[in-house]
């Protein structure tokens, strides 16, 4: 328990190992752990960012998404209306088509039916001459009676 | 008391409580405790020459598990330190309690080795007079508290002035007056004084007590079959309520030499 000389080299011991401490232990790990710090601090700011970012894309394409499909929505109308569109004409142009054609078909039996009536009434001339003839045989003078012959096939 | 050698307990604890003394020259104070000084050297550069090895490849990436252990012994002081002190820290004040924490903690922890056995061990190489633990010596603690004292007095000039300083000590704690200048000055006189003796008492009372105790116990182990037996779990007790103790006095030392630094920079 005497205070000695002991004292002064302890003394020097603990100032050379403060220094140490100072000088070489305390900066690197403070260095160290102060980077490590500011790197996680950096890393949640990115993290926070792309979060942020992330939020603004997602808005972003459910709006693009909406647009698109209205788009889309608006492009289908138009195809059917157009669609019908093209129907209807296909329908008139069909219509108009028939009709021509089967007025055309009655114009043509009209006339088959006209020149038929023609010719029947020209051979029903024919006939009830040759018919008249046969009864009336001799009887009837053939240029004495051409115009009555004439007015009759006219009626017929 | 394994060793026969002894013949009354009472030589044997004065055996175990002596240092090994080297007289420098005729004088009474030129006496270096060997035994003191090279243990706590050792303990000292081995523990901050461990933690330097580690500092220097220190990486900020993802730390050794050695490193993340350092990290936390940093942690734990730089915790401490921002606690009562407010400057710059980092400059002086919180390597130097990693210091005395880290330094301090070992040499208390010295008491775990046991003395009869490292007393076989010294015996071995000649030396029969050695103390493991250099704060059981009150040189050791009555240095490093003689050196904060003195980073103490070194502050206070340092950041209020010579002059700052010296109006501190007549002007406070009772204010500016003349007629309690006197007064004012007694009162830092024994604060100055009482400071250090406090704090190196406190560690070297600590200490030098559990050595004690643990050289009883080891007496009650010379008294036969069942002394062995209580001796072997009282230690056991002991040392077991001793780490309390070890860490406890680096703790509060630590924190002393924080507060004592901390104010001579706040000033009064």
């Amino acid at each position: 328990m005497n205070i000695n000389f002991t004292l002064i080299a302890q003394a020097i011991a603990f100032a050379i190992l403060i220094w140490f401490t100072v000088r070489f232990v305390w900066p690197p790990l403070l260095r160290a752990i102060e980077k490590r710090q500011k790197e996680i601090a950096d890393g949640l700011a990115a993290a926070h960012e792309g979060k942020i970012s992330l939020e603004k894309a997602e808005i972003r394409n459910a709006e693009t998404l909406d647009e698109t499909k209205q788009k889309g929505a608006e492009i289908l109308n138009q195809a059917e209306k157009r669609a019908t569109e093209i129907v209807e004409a296909a329908k008139k142009s069909a219509q108009e088509e028939g009709d021509r054609i089967i007025t055309g078909a009655r114009a043509e039996i009209d006339q088959e039916l006209n020149r038929a009536k023609e010719e029947l009434r020209a051979q029903v001339s024919t006939l009830a001459l040759a018919g008249a003839e046969k009864i009336l045989d001799k009887e009837i003078d053939k240029k004495a009676h051409v115009a009555m012959l004439a007015k009759l096939a006219k009626d017929l | 008391m394994a060793d026969s050698a002894y013949n009354t307990p009472s030589e044997y604890i004065e055996h175990h409580l002596s240092n090994n003394a080297i007289a420098l020259s005729e004088h009474n104070m030129m006496v270096l405790h060997l035994d003191t000084a090279i243990m706590a050297i050792i303990c000292g550069f081995v523990s901050m020459g461990l933690i330097w090895l580690v500092a220097r490849k220190a990486t900020s990436g993802v730390p050794s598990k050695t490193q993340a252990f350092v990290e936390l012994l940093f942690g734990f002081i730089d915790d401490q330190v921002k606690s009562s002190f407010n400057g710059d820290r980092n400059a002086f004040i919180a390597p130097a309690a990693l210091t005395v924490f880290v330094w301090v903690l070992i040499m208390n922890s010295m008491d775990f080795l046991p003395i009869d056995i490292m007393a076989k061990i010294y015996g071995f190489f000649g030396l029969h007079y050695w103390k493991n633990v250099p704060t059981a010596d009150i040189n050791t603690t009555f240095a490093l508290a003689l050196g904060v004292w003195i980073l103490m007095i070194y502050f206070g000039i340092k950041v209020h002035g010579l002059k700052g300083w010296t109006k501190d000590l007549f002007c406070a704690p009772f204010g500016p007056n003349p007629l309690v200048w006197p007064a004012n000055f007694i009162f830092n006189i024994i604060e100055y004084i009482s400071k250090p003796l406090s704090h190196s008492l406190r560690l070297f009372g600590n200490m030098y007590a559990g050595e004690v105790i643990f050289l009883l116990i080891g007496m009650l182990a010379a008294s036969g079959v069942y002394g062995v037996f209580f001796s072997s779990l009282l230690g056991a007790g002991w040392a077991i309520f001793h780490i309390l103790i070890v860490a406890l006095q680096a703790f509060v030392f630590m924190m002393l030499t924080v507060v004592y630094l901390s104010m001579a920079h706040e000033g009064h």
